[in-house]
């Protein structure tokens, strides 16, 4: 993926940059606000990841100026306020993910995957696929290989968020948000028993794991 | 003090007229009286009786009394009477002759008062008074008046002088004070004097304050305290870690194990300072912009459903029962991360077998969480709210220490009155929320 980072701290940048790179994508780079906003307008990315504080122009300026001339190239807010209210600010002002410094860069690069993945499927889909794993969205019923698997309502909302992002990592924090849609930070890993119990439904009786831990990272569900 | 001079100075003026006006409208009224009663005598016994009563009066006359009396005829030659010619001034408006007497050798010059009244007969009576001891007593009342108010004064200037020095006295040990706080001992006090004025009520005042800040003082001091304390050991770790990270020696296999547990280490310690941040950000702000209403059933199934497995991992019995509804003006992030932390202490402390309990009062507004844990002994139930407090028995377990203060910030926020008690065994954990 294409990717613009507006971030006006030179270690920052250098390091999701050199992280992008390693990765495999282009990762574009504007110091200030002004020149942020000139790149992302002229060029064509598929992701910005923009700072909140910058000289010139502030983050939230910038997307704001973008969504006015229907730019909806997918934005994500890094800053170093983490309260509710800088949060909702951010999204407001047409963020479409944020998150608090310092970060991982797992998690930062989790989470552009799933904004570029996002983006991706417009269409509506009712039917989920990975592998011989299935999910009907309408019935809400999950099978594999043919076989019916009982899911408690919060476990189908978890395996319904994997399979939309098959072959992505996912962070524990990203599973926080986005299936249990609270933001705070648990003192322990409460993320990792309700993976272990949707692996033990999904994967136990079957010679094929779908559900893999990735370490310093988080889960991903993929074939192989 | 001019004003003060002023009003003595106008007090005194207003007596002295007041008692001056009415010692001369006294001897006026004395005058007409005289004559009244003298034209009467004339009316029945004629001149020779007048000219007898005038003459009586005369002899009967007691040194220092003052009375004047002239009967002349109509060429004003003097007939009778203890002055010796007709005084040759006008009457005034009013009938009055002033005029002067004496300048003789014995008597000095001083003034008299007469009226005149015309006889049937052309004959004329002047009554008067000499002034002199009306003038002496006036001369009197204005001594008297003026060393009333220079004693007044002198009074007034020496109390004025004593009260504003005491007040310099006072106010100077308000600045002695506040100088010697400001070098640095932040135990002095203002003394007070028991007097319970307004110096009083000031030092009083500032004295709540300055415990208020030595309070607040102590706790920050005790708050670095423990972060030095407490982050000093995994930094400490970190550091180990790295140190053999850069040894030659590591094989492959623990060189990857070492530097998972350094980030571990880095990460923990980041979450601690995040935690701590948070903590002065909800306590500092008391914003509540992002507040709403929230309704805490769905937010107690959430966190039940979030940490229920995890209970149940752990082989505890988990029961919500939370079938009332109740609302709360809040953030609800917050107050999952709250309800999350008590959960979490919960779980973490209950052993294999034991009981986690979360409940919903609708009545009384509360909300409970109970497990049947080690519990916390009563002596230490306010203290464990405090930053990086742990009790002995849970040094060893992982944790922060820092919980527990989150959630207490987090119930300051919103009013909430948190509250701990005996489980018998256990905790029990009570959240009083906002009418």
């Amino acid at each position: 993926m294409r990717v613009l980072v507006i971030e006006d701290d030179h270690d920052t940048a250098a390091y999701v940059v050199k992280g992008l790179k390693e990765q495999g994508h282009v990762a574009d780079h504007a110091a200030d606000g002004e020149a942020g906003l000139h790149l992302a307008t002229g060029e064509s990315y598929d992701v910005l990841v923009v700072d909140r504080m910058l000289p010139k122009l502030d983050g939230l300026s910038i997307i704001k100026s973008l969504r006015l001339a229907n730019n909806q190239t997918p934005a994500l807010i890094l800053s170093a306020l983490g309260e509710v209210d800088d949060r909702v600010q951010g999204l407001q002002a047409g963020g479409d993910d944020y998150l608090v410094k310092p970060f991982a860069f797992s998690e930062l690069l989790a989470r552009l995957e799933a904004l570029v993945r996002r983006t991706d499927f417009e269409a509506p889909t009712t039917i989920l696929q990975v592998a011989d794993l299935e999910m009907d969205l309408l019935s809400r019923q999950v099978k594999r290989g043919g076989k019916i698997i009982e899911l408690q309502p919060r476990e189908f909302r978890l395996l319904e968020f994997l399979m939309r992002h098959s072959g992505q990592v996912v962070t524990r924090t990203m599973l926080l948000e986005k299936v249990w849609e609270y933001h705070f930070d648990p003192q322990t890993n409460v993320i990792d028993v309700h993976i272990s119990r949707l692996r033990s439904k999904i994967d136990k009786e079957f010679s094929q794991p779908l559900l893999h831990t990735v370490r310093g990272a988080g889960y991903v569900l993929r074939a192989s | 003090m001019v004003l003060f001079s002023a009003s003595v100075l106008t007090l005194l003026g207003f007596i002295y007229w007041s008692t001056a006006g009415y010692m001369s409208r006294q001897a006026d009224e004395t005058i007409k009286a005289e004559i009244k009663g003298l034209a009467e005598r004339y009316e029945t016994d004629g001149i020779g009786g007048l000219t007898a009563q005038i003459a009586d009066r005369l002899t009967a006359q007691q040194p220092g009394d003052s009375s004047i009396y002239l009967l002349a005829d109509r060429q004003l030659n003097p007939l009778v009477g203890n002055i010796d010619r007709w005084p040759r001034v006008r009457e005034d408006e009013q009938g009055w002759f002033n005029f002067q007497l004496g300048g003789s050798a014995t008597k000095r010059i001083h003034r008299a008062r007469a009226r005149a009244f015309v006889l049937k007969g052309n004959f004329y009576l002047l009554v008067g008074r000499d002034m002199f001891e009306l003038e002496d007593t006036q001369k009197l009342i204005i001594r008297t008046l003026s060393w009333g108010m220079a004693i007044t004064l002198a009074f007034a200037l020496l109390g004025g002088v004593m009260m504003s020095r005491s007040m310099m006295r006072r106010i100077e040990m308000i600045n002695r004070t506040s100088r010697e706080i400001m070098s640095g001992d932040l135990t002095k006090r203002i003394p007070t004097n028991h007097s319970e004025d307004d110096f009083d009520a000031l030092a009083d005042n500032l004295n709540r304050m300055l415990d208020q800040i030595e309070l607040l003082m102590d706790g920050v001091r005790r708050v670095s305290d423990n972060i030095a304390h407490d982050l000093r050991t995994p930094l400490a770790r970190l550091r180990r870690g790295l140190e053999s990270l850069r040894m030659s020696d590591v094989k492959d296999e623990s060189r990857q194990d070492l530097i998972d547990n350094a980030v571990n280490e880095a990460d923990g310690l980041l979450t601690t300072f995040n935690a701590l941040l948070r903590i002065a950000r909800i306590e500092s702000e008391a914003r509540r912009e992002g507040f709403d209403r929230i309704e805490l059933q769905p937010l107690l199934r959430d966190v039940g459903d979030l940490y229920g497995p995890v209970a149940e991992e752990k082989g505890l019995v988990f029961t919500l029962a939370c079938q009332s509804s109740m609302t709360l003006f809040g953030d609800r992030d917050l107050l999952f991360q709250a309800l999350a932390n008590l959960l979490d202490n919960a779980i973490k402390y209950t052993p294999a077998g034991g009981n986690i309990a979360i409940g919903l009062e609708e009545g009384s507004r509360r909300v409970t969480i109970c497990d049947t844990g080690p519990g916390v002994p009563e002596s230490e139930w306010d203290k464990v709210f405090q930053r990086f407090y742990r009790l002995d028995h849970s040094r060893t377990t992982a944790g922060s220490g820092l919980g527990l203060s989150l959630v207490s910030a987090v119930a300051k926020l919103h009013g909430i009155e948190l509250s701990l008690g005996s489980n018998d065994p256990g905790l029990c954990v009570t959240l009083q929320m906002p009418a």
